[in-house]
């Protein structure tokens, strides 16, 4: 209201004024609805608009490791594996002891993701005092503890060797533990998908299904591309496999593009779909163009599968926080479990 | 020992928020600052680490004749919130550590010593209630007043409400209580109450159950709500699948490449 306009006096209005003061004096409240201010229409609570819209499920109290988490032992799961096939197969020393090490690495580093992410750090061992199948966070922890063991004793083991030379408690060691860090590293690499799959968040749990699969995928892209990037860029079978996974990556998108549902919806809109397209883009297309390209070019092209092997890295990351961010904009989201369409 | 049982009778809550201030003072909950929300008479909006009482305002349209509201009032109805407890919980079964446990009365109770604050129950829970304290680490929510119970009392909140509105007692007696009060309300003529129990889905019932009136989702509470574990078996097989075609193709990839295979 311009306060220096001067209203001048209107029969019509006085007369309005009356009969609000009527109203308040015979019923004790008047019933007109007055001005809505600005923000209008307030928030209500009823079946079609929630409480409010107050979020009815909590969105994830998780820090930025897990997101870093998944993306690391996504890589260090695929990398275990990737270097014992390649070993028992008789693949080039490099890439085998190469993979072996970015498994130890990402064993090392895993835990203390998960530790820094915890309320309670000290109190990480209470994690060990029960195994619950029934707890995906609980088999996990298992799992990487198997895996930890398995994949530092292998690279530790074959280390040895390589400075002291063959000896029979070193190869028992060494194959041993590279036998552990295969078998739970096949989990390993995938489990975090079950871990959000089976949650309440919509947007999570109505991939749990395909979830699992796309981050074992997304963790062999990252452990191929790794390796790529440390040198091994003439390995064949290292340019199949990451032609595989970004090939199951295409189809991932594909998948979530076209599956039209609500609780999808974070996966497609907003800052959390932008961060799920580039991620896709990312780790799908272009590393399969990239990688189709080298292999045209006739003499296995390094340079392009450089640029596959960042990208498809950059998008196993991007993807895991893409997912992580999409869990906390469907958790916000009260619509999905009060079952409210728009 | 007996398994017990809240029933929240939202025909009856007046909106004082007795249970509020009960449930905070009996397990020295902190304080949480005082924020002015303008949703009705409502400051403190959900459930969470440290509300494990809540009381609900809802706002309806007028609706002349019914529950001796005037016609040109609106209808002003209250409901008191609190953990549901489920039969088949989402944080105890995602719980890690085992702090989430079942006590002997039914409810469902984190043990604070043991908890190491993972968050993992947070997004486990259908209806949004255990929340991590960030400043202590810990996830908390209702205790169902385990250590009152121990001891033969009822839990604070029910023992603060000064109309009855939460009902505490063995379940069975409670159910066939809230069924006969339904009853009784249908007579009177509010056909639309209704009992807020769901044990249709894989939740299988809960330790908490509610009369509302009308649609139960204007008091935010989901018609269907699963517990997570209801999606293991889909997320293990696809774990499986994406294990063996990780194996699978390892294999082939490195069996094509051989030394010597080609030249």
């Amino acid at each position: 209201m311009n306060a220096s306009r001067v209203q001048l006096p209107d029969l019509e209005r006085e007369q309005r004024l009356l009969e609000i003061r009527r109203e308040a004096e015979q019923r004790g409240a008047v019933t007109a609805k007055g001005i809505r201010s600005t923000g209008a229409p307030f928030p209500m609570a009823s079946p079609e608009t929630g409480y409010y819209g107050i979020p009815l499920l909590k969105r994830p109290s998780w820090t930025w490791e897990i997101p870093l988490y998944f993306f690391v032992g996504g890589a260090a799961g695929a990398s275990a594996v990737v270097g014992a096939i390649a070993n028992y197969t008789g693949a080039d020393r490099r890439l085998v002891r190469d993979a072996r090490w970015i498994a130890a690495a990402g064993s090392v580093i895993s835990p203390a993701l998960l530790i820094s992410d915890l309320g309670r750090p000290s109190r990480f061992l209470n994690m060990l005092r029960v195994f619950k199948a029934q707890s995906p966070m609980s088999v996990g922890v298992w799992t990487l503890l198997g895996f930890s063991g398995g994949s530092v004793a292998a690279a530790f083991a074959g280390s040895l060797r390589e400075r002291y030379g063959e000896s029979l408690p070193i190869r028992i060691l060494e194959n041993a533990g590279e036998a552990a860090s295969l078998l739970f590293g096949l989990p390993f690499s995938n489990y975090t998908g079950v871990l959000i799959g089976a949650t309440a968040i919509p947007a999570w749990n109505e991939n749990a299904g395909e979830l699992p699969m796309h981050f074992g995928m997304s963790g062999l892209a990252a452990s191929v591309g790794l390796l790529e990037l440390m040198g091994h860029r003439r390995s064949r079978a290292l340019q199949m496999l990451g032609l595989g996974a970004a090939v199951f990556e295409c189809w991932e998108g594909w998948h979530l593009e076209s599956h039209k549902i609500s609780a999808l919806e974070p996966l497609k809109h907003g800052s959390s779909g932008r961060l799920t397209r580039v991620g896709g883009v990312l780790s799908g297309p272009l590393p399969v163009a990239l990688r189709v390209a080298s292999l045209m070019s006739g003499k296995n092209s390094t340079k392009m599968r450089k640029w596959a092997a960042i990208s498809a890295v950059a998008g196993s990351l991007l993807t895991r926080i893409a997912w992580i961010h999409a869990g906390h904009v469907s958790a916000g989201d009260w619509r999905e479990p009060l079952q409210v369409s728009e | 020992m007996p398994v017990t049982s809240f029933l929240t009778d939202s025909t009856l809550c007046i909106g004082c928020k007795a249970c509020e201030v009960a449930c905070k003072e009996w397990n020295q909950v902190g304080e949480d600052g005082l924020d002015w929300s303008g949703y009705s008479y409502d400051n403190t909006g959900a459930l969470g680490h440290s509300t494990w009482r809540h009381v609900k305002f809802v706002e309806n349209a007028p609706e002349p004749g019914f529950g001796g509201n005037a016609p040109e009032l609106n209808s002003w109805a209250f409901s008191s919130d609190v953990c549901k407890h489920c039969e088949s919980a989402g944080c105890l079964e995602a719980c890690p550590t085992g702090a989430i446990v079942r006590t002997e009365f039914g409810g469902v109770f984190v043990q604070p010593d043991i908890c190491n604050g993972c968050g993992y129950c947070v997004v486990a829970c259908p209806f949004g209630v255990v929340e991590k304290n960030l400043d202590d680490g810990r996830a908390f929510k209702c205790t169902f007043c385990y250590d009152r119970q121990k001891a033969g009392l009822v839990p604070a909140c029910a023992k603060a409400c000064p109309t009855e509105s939460i009902k505490f007692g063995e379940i069975e007696t409670l159910r066939t209580e809230a069924r006969a009060r339904i009853e009784e309300l249908h007579q009177r003529g509010m056909d639309d109450a209704n009992l807020y129990d769901p044990m249709q889905t894989s939740v299988g019932g809960t330790h908490a159950f509610f009369i509302v009136r009308g649609d139960a989702r204007a008091y935010n509470l989901p018609p269907k709500p699963e517990v997570p574990t209801i999606y293991l078996k889909k997320a293990w097989i696809s774990s499986a699948v994406g294990a063996a075609l990780l194996l699978g193709g390892t294999l082939a990839a490195f069996l094509a490449d051989r030394p010597g295979r080609h030249r």
